[in-house]
């Protein structure tokens, strides 16, 4: 593979401040192969990549990359345009599309001279078009992106790296906004285009993908390369284990029998400004000992089953039902004493009070509670205690439970909803999005507790994007698709797929 | 090339000192003023000490001109904590003042135990309703209180005009936009004999303790400040955001309105529509000083008194503008806001990348 070298990152190394994010890292491409750099949360794949692209400088180490013939001339580091204009071009998870203009103009946007004073769009379309031709990337246009689907949004964006002339395209995390097939669409394409001679570095945590469609993997891990290997020699566990460092736990999962309905919704509907925040007409039933997944892409209407069932929406029709009992006047607080216990998507956002302390944040839910106030007044050594344990029990690291709780990690954060959650035995658990962006340990962590609610007893409610996370833990699956919530009736992948889609199965 | 960081964990000592440093600061600055003037900085701020520390007369006046101060800078402190902003400090103490002669100059002759308490439930009780509507406004339709209570305070301004010239003005007045003074038994009792400084510092300072005292150890405090560092967290956890704003909105306004109690039955006697010389938007940089901290309104509220008596006597002294006490004061809020910035970002500078 090294006779048709494209790039090749001779051991970039950078820090910030104490944190080494990339020691020593170096890695080759060659022409027209798909690499997977694969990792945790924090194990510098994003920083290796955005040294790449200019964005940072390097402490140590240089990047190659190769001309039209071949020929690997040295990258100028901390230059964007140097990247670009070497073709080099990368998709990031997160889109930079206007919305408001059409597809056409997004990918020429930017390539053209600030002050042309008339703008060629016939020969852009034409060399576009000739682009998705070759590609099978089909995107419309004529249309404004804001009414583009995500999958065609990421299709433009690839198409404007392409558009640039890129031999060389970074996608960061493709498919973390698709469905299953989506998925998989992207990846034919992706293949085609490297039968091109385009070469691919594509950034992934699922293990699934990056076996089925990669030709080489490597794996980073606390900002070094850890491994790398021929996807056909490769096998999953040993990936994983070179992910963490570690033998993942396996999560034990016996069979239990469901016991009486813990949560009833009927009829509920949501009317709400865009598709995310409505629902129509849902009915739903959790049992005791059993969790239910709800599949589906983002933005379908999860938004708004979790405000119902966290107490943040009130449902224009229907009711909600706890252990039989109907709840009068839902709202959050109505709900946690209702015995639901709620995992917010946002963790940051909605989960804590970050300028406030670890302790304090442990027992915001249960302010009226005698053990955490007396009179009115805060019992502070009770609540310092409790939170002492909790951090225990939980093993929630950080400062120490009198520091601001936004100086935790993400992985901390969530362990101190946790244990915020799950110390109050709820009947029902409401768990979204629960693992999104923990590594594998904390998100294995979410899964085990998960269980053990279930085991003891509750309900849950797992609302994922991750398909694998959902077939792996839930009980029974429903597939919520543009508010409607639909049971899925088998762990058929392939299945739910298609009904995340809205395609009949 | 400079770039700027978030700092990971801003320290305590940053929050006390930088507000320390730009009172120091500010004070330097003003000497390009004063020599630009031709006046010795030295000699000038030794005036300015002389005029607050010189004598016990001095040393009221500057107590005197500090309680007002701390009444509409615990109000400005409150309601930001809360992210409420209270911009209308000055109406609210006006509709204070206005409850105070309402009751207090005639209109009920009861002994002091009873008119005193009185005078200052109605003043507070005045205030707080004052923050009523901006509250409604912000829970109900969203509408920015920063624009309803800057806006209000000029309505209520218009509306004491009216009645100086109408129910609340003094028959033997002469004609003038006065209010009949408060009786002699409705009065905040003088500290001292013969000063100016009343029992109303009292008042305050009891206030700031309470305060101070509630927003780190009652549950009122606690939802008060998840209220205000994190609304939708708040929500999520049960607590009923509308309520706090209200609760907040109440005292915030009750404050204010105390300011105006205390200037008119602590210290004038009378109403009149110069009462106050901009007390509550004083209050707003007096609370921003602080770090929004009660304790914190104090020591900021004896600062910029500090800062204004001695600046209008060493006006006396040097022949110099007591404008300068303006500057001082504008530039201390622009150093502590630049302080601000500095205690949760750092600046670096990164080497020029090399081509």
């Amino acid at each position: 593979m090294t006779d048709s070298t494209v790039l090749r990152l001779n051991g970039l190394s950078k820090r910030f401040g104490p944190v080494v994010a990339n020691d020593d890292v170096s890695l080759t491409l060659a022409k027209g192969e798909v690499l997977a750099l694969l990792g945790e949360n924090g194990a510098g794949k994003t920083t290796l990549m955005n040294m790449l692209f200019g964005h940072y400088l390097p402490d140590a180490g240089s990047v190659e990359v190769a001309d039209e013939n071949g020929v690997l001339h040295s990258l100028p580091l901390g230059h964007p345009q140097a990247a670009l204009a070497a073709g080099v071009g990368m998709v990031h998870q997160h889109f930079a599309l206007a919305e408001n203009i059409n597809a056409l103009d997004n990918i020429t946007l930017g390539s053209e001279p600030l002050l042309a004073l008339r703008r060629n769009r016939q020969a852009a379309r034409a060399k576009i078009e000739g682009i998705i031709e070759h590609s099978g990337l089909k995107a419309p246009l004529n249309t404004p992106v804001g009414r583009l689907s995500v999958g065609e949004r990421q299709r433009v964006e690839i198409l404007k790296a392409l558009y640039r002339d890129a031999r060389i395209l970074v996608l960061d995390e493709p498919t973390a906004v698709l469905t299953p097939q989506e998925a998989d669409t992207l990846f034919e394409n992706i293949k085609a285009m490297t039968r091109e001679g385009l070469s691919v570095i594509f950034i992934s945590h699922k293990l699934r993908e990056v076996l089925a469609f990669s030709d080489r993997i490597a794996v980073l891990r606390h900002g070094r390369k850890v491994g790398e290997m021929a996807t056909a020699d490769a096998d999953e566990k040993a990936i994983a284990r070179m992910m963490v460092g570690a033998d993942t736990p396996k999560v034990a999962r016996t069979d239990m029998v469901p016991g009486a309905p813990v949560l009833n919704l009927s009829g509920i509907s949501v009317s709400g400004r865009s598709k995310r925040d409505t629902l129509k007409g849902i009915d739903l039933t959790v049992k005791a000992h059993e969790i239910l997944g709800i599949a589906g892409i983002s933005g379908n209407g999860q938004s708004a089953l979790a405000n119902v069932i966290s107490g943040l929406a009130a449902p224009s029709a229907g009711h909600i039902q706890v252990d039989g009992t109907k709840v009068a006047k839902p709202g959050p607080a109505a709900m946690v004493k209702a015995g639901i216990g709620r995992i917010p998507e946002d963790r940051h956002h909605e989960g804590i009070v970050g300028a406030m302390s670890v302790a304090e944040n442990m027992v915001i839910e249960r302010l009226d509670d005698p053990e955490v106030q007396s009179r009115g007044l805060l019992r502070r050594d009770a609540i310092r205690d409790n939170a002492e344990r909790l951090a225990q029990a939980y093993d929630v690291r950080g400062p120490g439970v009198a520091a601001s709780s936004r100086l935790l990690s993400g992985g901390n954060i969530q362990k101190l909803i946790l244990a915020r959650v799950f110390e109050r035995s709820p009947r029902l658990i409401l768990a979204n999005q629960p693992t999104r962006g923990l590594d594998m340990g904390a998100a294995a962590e979410v899964g085990r507790r998960l269980l053990e609610a279930r085991e003891r007893g509750a309900g849950v409610v797992l609302i994922s994007e991750d398909l694998d996370e959902i077939l792996g833990l839930a009980d029974r699956i429903m597939v919520i698709r543009d508010g409607n919530l639909v049971e899925a009736g088998s762990h058929d992948r392939e299945k739910i797929g298609l009904m995340m889609a809205g395609e009949p199965a | 090339m400079i770039r700027i960081e978030p700092r990971e964990n801003p320290s305590r000592a940053f929050a006390i000192g930088i507000p320390i440093l730009s009172a120091v600061i500010s004070l330097a600055l003003a000497a390009i003023p004063l020599l630009a003037a031709g006046a010795n900085p030295l000699t000038a701020y030794g005036e300015m000490i002389k005029g607050v520390f010189g004598s016990v007369f001095a040393l009221s006046e500057m107590l005197t001109r500090a309680t007002p101060l701390i009444f509409t800078g615990l109000a400005a402190a409150l309601a930001f904590r809360a992210k409420l902003w209270n911009i209308g400090a000055e109406g609210q103490l006006y509709l204070g003042a206005m409850a105070a002669v309402a009751i207090g100059s005639g209109y009920l002759d009861a002994p002091g135990i009873v008119l005193l308490p009185l005078i200052i439930l109605l003043g507070a009780g005045a205030g707080a309703a004052g923050m009523m509507a901006p509250a409604y406004l912000k829970v109900r339709f969203g509408a920015d209180e920063v624009v309803t209570t800057l806006l209000l305070n000029f309505i209520i301004l218009i509306f004491l005009q009216m009645m100086l010239e109408g129910p609340l003005q003094d028959p033997m007045g002469l004609g003038w936009p006065q209010s009949a003074p408060v009786l002699d038994q409705g009065m905040l009792p003088p500290l001292i004999e013969r000063m100016r400084v009343h029992s109303g510092l009292i008042i305050a300072l009891v206030l700031a303790g309470i305060a101070q005292f509630m927003l780190a150890r009652s549950v009122w405090g606690f939802k008060l400040r998840a209220v205000g560092e994190n609304a939708a967290a708040a929500r999520h956890a049960g607590i009923n955001v509308n309520r706090s704003l209200f609760g907040v909105a109440a005292i915030s306004g009750a404050l204010a309105g105390l300011a105006g109690v205390s200037e008119v039955a602590g210290l004038k006697g009378y109403l009149t529509s110069d009462l106050s010389p901009g007390f509550g938007y004083t209050g707003i940089v007096v609370a921003m000083l602080a770090g929004l901290s009660p304790a914190g309104v104090v020591v900021a509220a004896l600062f910029i008194a500090s800062v204004f008596v001695g600046a209008d006597s060493m006006s006396r002294a040097m022949g110099v503008s007591s404008f300068l006490a303006d500057l001082v004061v504008s530039m201390s809020l622009l150093c502590v806001l630049v302080g601000g910035f500095l205690a949760k970002y750092r600046i670096l500078r990164t080497r020029e990348a090399v081509s």
